[in-house]
């Protein structure tokens, strides 16, 4: 999924990073003064959901699960001086999922307003289930998990960016576009992306929670043409789309990473971002165009996410290990046999790859996930040996273990909530060591900032990443901008390749609002972490190309 | 319910347009019953069917457009709807790019509809899940498939008599087929408006014999090849290429068309004489949607030649860019068919001296759009050919190479085939770049 399906879902036509809508089913457009209401009251959810839970048992349900779902987003695009959209939409509704006879049925309804609406989406689920059951050849084998009672959970300190009145988000973007145009580029696009999810959760193992998640992502893109050779150039924002507020565009000087270019942690400085964006894409028109070869790779948080999100994060989902998305996203080098051994080389020692649910600022940070566990924290990659996946309920019995981890996931009430990524970090470095020192003993390297083009073989093997912004590293010292860089790796070659990963001091989150999965497809936004490591010796391609 | 003849959509979009208070007003209204089967290692995982239906109404203020949606038809409901519109409207700032909506326009019918895929049920689809499981199960393999079916309509109405109507079906089939061991894997897929058309159990047959045909491959050396990519593996490529043909970014500088100092590069000849690429919703092997649905937009639809010859001979606009530039607003390709040649996939290997067999692309990614250079992979089945014939399987590659140089270098296009909405020939390319190998299967 990319960029162009919020905007397409701006002209409201229908829909991995793989292209589905985003939450667009049954998204509505509504007047921004209803992101103010406050929903049906827990006390009504509840009673809902209690209607569906004892039409469940009465049909012989061994668990169910009832989610009723509220989701607002606005989306506000721009280019130099004009908006080109404002869209405020709203999706309500129940999704309902029962375990009956050994099998899984699934229904939902929109604009849930009584229990017989439940009650009868509660009906046709335990018939899909029936029906399901007669051609299953295995009953499904749940993980037991225990009530939690009626609690709730919001993202931690949010200042809810949907009642920011929308002539301020306008502004703000036009000052960006100002503020781009002023300072050299001939193009700009800034755009405003934001999401509330509200979640009510209850199962038969009586957990009943009431979950308010907020996510905000402003981005911009710049372009810059050398009329004189008609070279043409963009550099993106450096922003990461995250689980906060408003609060996240007013920016400590605390929240900086300062060094070749500013980069950006728990809040974001826009104006100093698209101001250096402008200048950055400028000079990358008449930048030296690398030579291809092998270098050590310095790699920025606002890149290495990428990288880590799809050649581990990925690559150790059960389900895709299982063969359940062999027919569209594939399946995973990271076999059963591989994690078995415990003796499975991922990376070298220093690679320590974590699953968290519960980190602060994350796109993934929930209180519950969507089939009741508790958000918890879990090691995959450990020492470089690969100990752990990310799994379901109806999955974690395969590894032995009856502890579910909290990986379900549905991008609205009317899906079929599935195993989808926690965030998924790379530890930073134990040993106190800064970006300047790490950079210090590089002979012959390429510091890389930003995520660019991306790609992947089915089986998480063989990869190739671009970037915005690639900085030639002679010495110990960055010398100039290059230009035309990708690097390619098979992916355990070079977590091996990893030599050394900066201190806590740097740790920072980069992420997506659009994980594709499944077929039909469904859309998750997930956080990944790290502090700036170095990869020795990886093979760098020049992409210039005539034509 | 969810689809609406041609006379009660007009219906309702008259009681919309009938309400409006509104400058202007543009009305659309689409319907779709839909269902799916999902299936993996060998047995069913998900299933499931919806139907909607969506009225839209974008109300219109000097140059301030606002649009709201229901999906109730009742009077009560299409009353609200237009006040919402009207309510976001008057909320919403200048869109400078705004241009007047469309006076009536002519739309001929396209043949896009068919009983025989309105008619699918559950039933039709858990038959073929189980076809495609057992081709797989009798050669002890294991099958991952998606059935996905689809019949709706589309209508769209404005305050100036503007009045459209279209009603379409489709069948999408998908199956990955895959060895025991992991050593093979073989990809078929198949869609049509006309699920006569369809054959599950030949489509997976011919994965069945790619993934046992592709087992156990050997590896190659990266560099440049003489390829035949498959219709399947050449059509997401055409595919960027054909929507990159957009005037605004080419005039503005930023597209691979835009001429060094200014302009366009249309009217040049950038490829191989013997490509020839049109669009047209009228083709009888993939018809489509005759008219642009988008709010203020309702442009016929027409056959239109992107690349005739190798030149480039016309270029997209949006309305808006259209009348700044004083140009006929010539509406994107959807489906595109390109021009093939009369020989199969089997005679051009036949007279392919070496060179590499390539029957799908995976994961393709934009790297550059100056050059429009892309990366991806080759998957589910890739095999080195020597004096014409197919030698043996080889490892997957991972290609960096640019639509506009691989047509440059077009040695040959067979019998065109329907891809995903578009008839796309087997191509024989020469000096295809592949940069690395991977062992994914």
């Amino acid at each position: 999924m990319n960029r162009r399906d919020f905007i397409q879902l701006g002209s409201l036509s229908a829909g991995a990073l793989l292209a589905t809508s985003f939450a667009a089913r049954g998204a509505n457009p509504v007047h921004p003064q209803s992101f103010s209401d406050p929903g049906l009251d827990v006390s009504i959810k509840k009673r809902l959901a209690d209607a569906g839970l004892n039409t469940a048992r009465k049909q012989g349900a061994t668990y169910a699960d009832i989610r009723i779902g509220r989701y607002l987003n606005q989306f506000i695009t721009t280019r130099e001086d004009r908006v080109q959209s404002i869209v405020n939409t709203e999706s309500f509704g129940a999704g309902v999922r029962v375990l009956v006879n050994g099998s899984w049925g699934f229904a939902a309804v929109e604009n849930v307003k009584n229990e017989e609406q439940i009650v009868k989406a509660t009906l046709a689920a335990a018939n899909i289930a029936k029906a399901n059951a007669k051609i299953a050849s295995v009953p499904i084998e749940l993980a037991p998990q225990i009530g939690y009672g009626e609690v709730s959970w919001q993202t931690p300190g949010v200042q809810n960016a949907l009642q920011i009145p929308a002539r301020e988000k306008v502004d703000l973007l036009l000052e960006v576009n100002r503020a781009a145009l002023e300072n050299g580029a001939n193009f700009v696009n800034s755009n405003l992306f934001l999401i509330n999810e509200q979640k009510y959760f209850a199962s038969t193992d009586g957990t009943y929670a009431d979950q308010d998640v907020h996510r905000i992502w402003p981005n911009f893109t710049v372009t810059s043409i050398d009329k004189s050779t008609g070279i043409f150039q963009t550099r993106s924002s450096l922003s990461s789309p995250v689980g906060r507020g408003y609060e996240y565009l007013k920016t400590n000087p605390t929240d900086k990473v300062t060094g070749v270019t500013t980069r950006y942690n728990r809040a974001y400085d826009i104006f100093e971002d698209v101001t250096a964006a402008a200048r950055q894409s400028r000079e990358k028109s008449s930048a030296k165009s690398v030579e291809a070869g092998k270098y050590d790779l310095v790699l920025d948080p606002s890149h290495l996410w990428l990288t880590i999100h799809e050649s581990v994060g990925h690559a150790t989902e059960l389900d895709r290990v299982l063969g359940f998305e062999a027919n569209l996203a594939g399946t995973s080098f990271a076999t059963l046999d591989k994690w078995k051994s415990g003796k499975f080389n991922y990376g070298s020692q220093k690679v320590n790859i974590f699953a968290d649910k519960t980190q602060e600022g994350s796109l993934g940070a929930v209180g519950w996930d969507d089939e009741g566990v508790k958000a918890t924290k879990w090691d995959l990659i450990k020492n470089g040996i690969l100990v752990n996946y990310q799994a379901t309920r109806d999955q974690i019995h395969i590894l032995n273990n009856n502890q579910p981890q909290g990986s379900s996931y549905a991008d609205s009430w009317s899906s079929v909530q599935f195993q989808r990524m926690a965030n998924v970090s790379l530890q930073a470095g134990k040993t106190p060591l800064s970006v300047d020192e790490l950079i210090r003993d590089v002979k012959k390297g390429i510091y890389i900032i930003g995520d660019g083009s991306y790609s992947i073989d089915q089986q998480r093997y063989n990869f190739q990443f671009g970037g915005q912004l690639f900085y030639e590293i002679r010495d110990g010292k960055i010398i100039n901008q290059l230009k035309d860089v990708a690097y390619q790796a098979n992916t355990q070659e070079f977590w091996n390749s990893l030599v050394a990963v900066s201190d806590e001091r740097d740790y920072r989150l980069g992420g997506t609002f659009f994980d594709g999965k499944g077929q039909p497809g469904q859309s998750s936004s997930v956080s990944h972490g790290s502090a700036t490591a170095r990869f020795n010796g990886v093979n760098v391609i020049n992409t210039a190309r005539k034509i | 319910m969810a689809i609406l003849s041609e006379q009660e959509a007009k219906i309702v979009i008259s009681k919309a347009l009938g309400f409006s208070g509104s400058d202007e007003i543009f009305v659309s209204l689409k319907g779709e019953n839909n269902g799916n089967i999902r299936y993996a290692g060998n047995s069913v995982s998900t299933s499931g069917e919806t139907s909607n239906i969506s009225l839209s109404v974008t109300s219109v203020f000097g140059k301030k457009s606002g649009t709201a949606t229901t999906s109730e038809l009742d009077e009560e409901a299409i009353r609200k709807v237009v006040s919402r519109a009207e309510e976001l409207a008057r909320l919403a700032p200048d869109n400078p790019e705004y241009v007047k909506g469309l006076q009536a326009q002519q739309f001929q019918p396209t043949p896009s509809f068919f009983t025989s895929t309105d008619q699918i049920d559950a039933d039709y689809r858990a038959q073929g899940a189980l076809h495609s499981i057992e081709s797989g199960k009798k050669a002890g393999l294991n099958v991952a498939g998606f059935i996905q079916n689809a019949s709706g309509f589309t209508a769209i109405g404005n305050d100036k008599g503007l009045f459209g109507y279209n009603k379409a079906s489709s069948v999408n089939f998908s199956a990955t087929v895959r060895t025991e061991d992991g050593s093979g894997s073989g990809y078929a897929a198949q869609d049509y408006n006309d699920s006569a058309h369809l054959n599950i159990k030949s489509a997976t047959d011919i994965a069945v014999q790619k993934a046992l045909a592709s087992s156990k491959a050997r590896a190659l050396e990266p560099g440049k090849y003489t390829v035949i990519l498959e219709p399947q593996a050449g059509q997401e490529l055409l595919r960027n290429l054909v929507s990159s043909f957009d005037a605004r970014s080419a005039e503005e500088g930023r597209s691979f068309l835009s001429k060094k100092g200014g302009g366009t590069r249309l009217g040049e000849k950038l490829f191989d004489e013997k490509v020839t690429i049109y669009s047209d919703p009228f083709h009888r092997d993939i018809p489509s949607l005759p008219f642009s649905p988008d709010p203020g937009d309702g442009r016929p639809i027409e056959k239109t030649v992107w690349v005739e010859k190798g030149v480039v001979k016309n270029l997209s606009y949006s309305r808006y860019w259209a009348d700044k530039k004083s140009v006929k607003p010539i509406v994107a390709a959807g489906g595109f068919i390109f021009e093939g040649g009369t020989k199969s996939l089997a005679e051009l290997i036949k007279n392919t001296e070496r060179g590499i067999l390539v029957t799908r692309l995976w994961y393709i990614r934009a790297v550059d759009p100056q050059t429009l250079l892309y990366t991806g992979l080759t998957r589910d089945g890739t095999f080195y050919i020597e004096n014409g014939q197919i030698k043996y399987p080889v490892k997957n590659f991972r290609f960096n190479e640019s639509p506009v140089i691989m047509l440059n270098n077009l040695e040959e296009a067979g019998i065109p085939q329907r891809v995903r909405g578009s008839l796309v020939p087997p191509l024989k390319i020469r000096d295809f770049t592949f940069t690395s190998l991977s062992d994914a299967v």
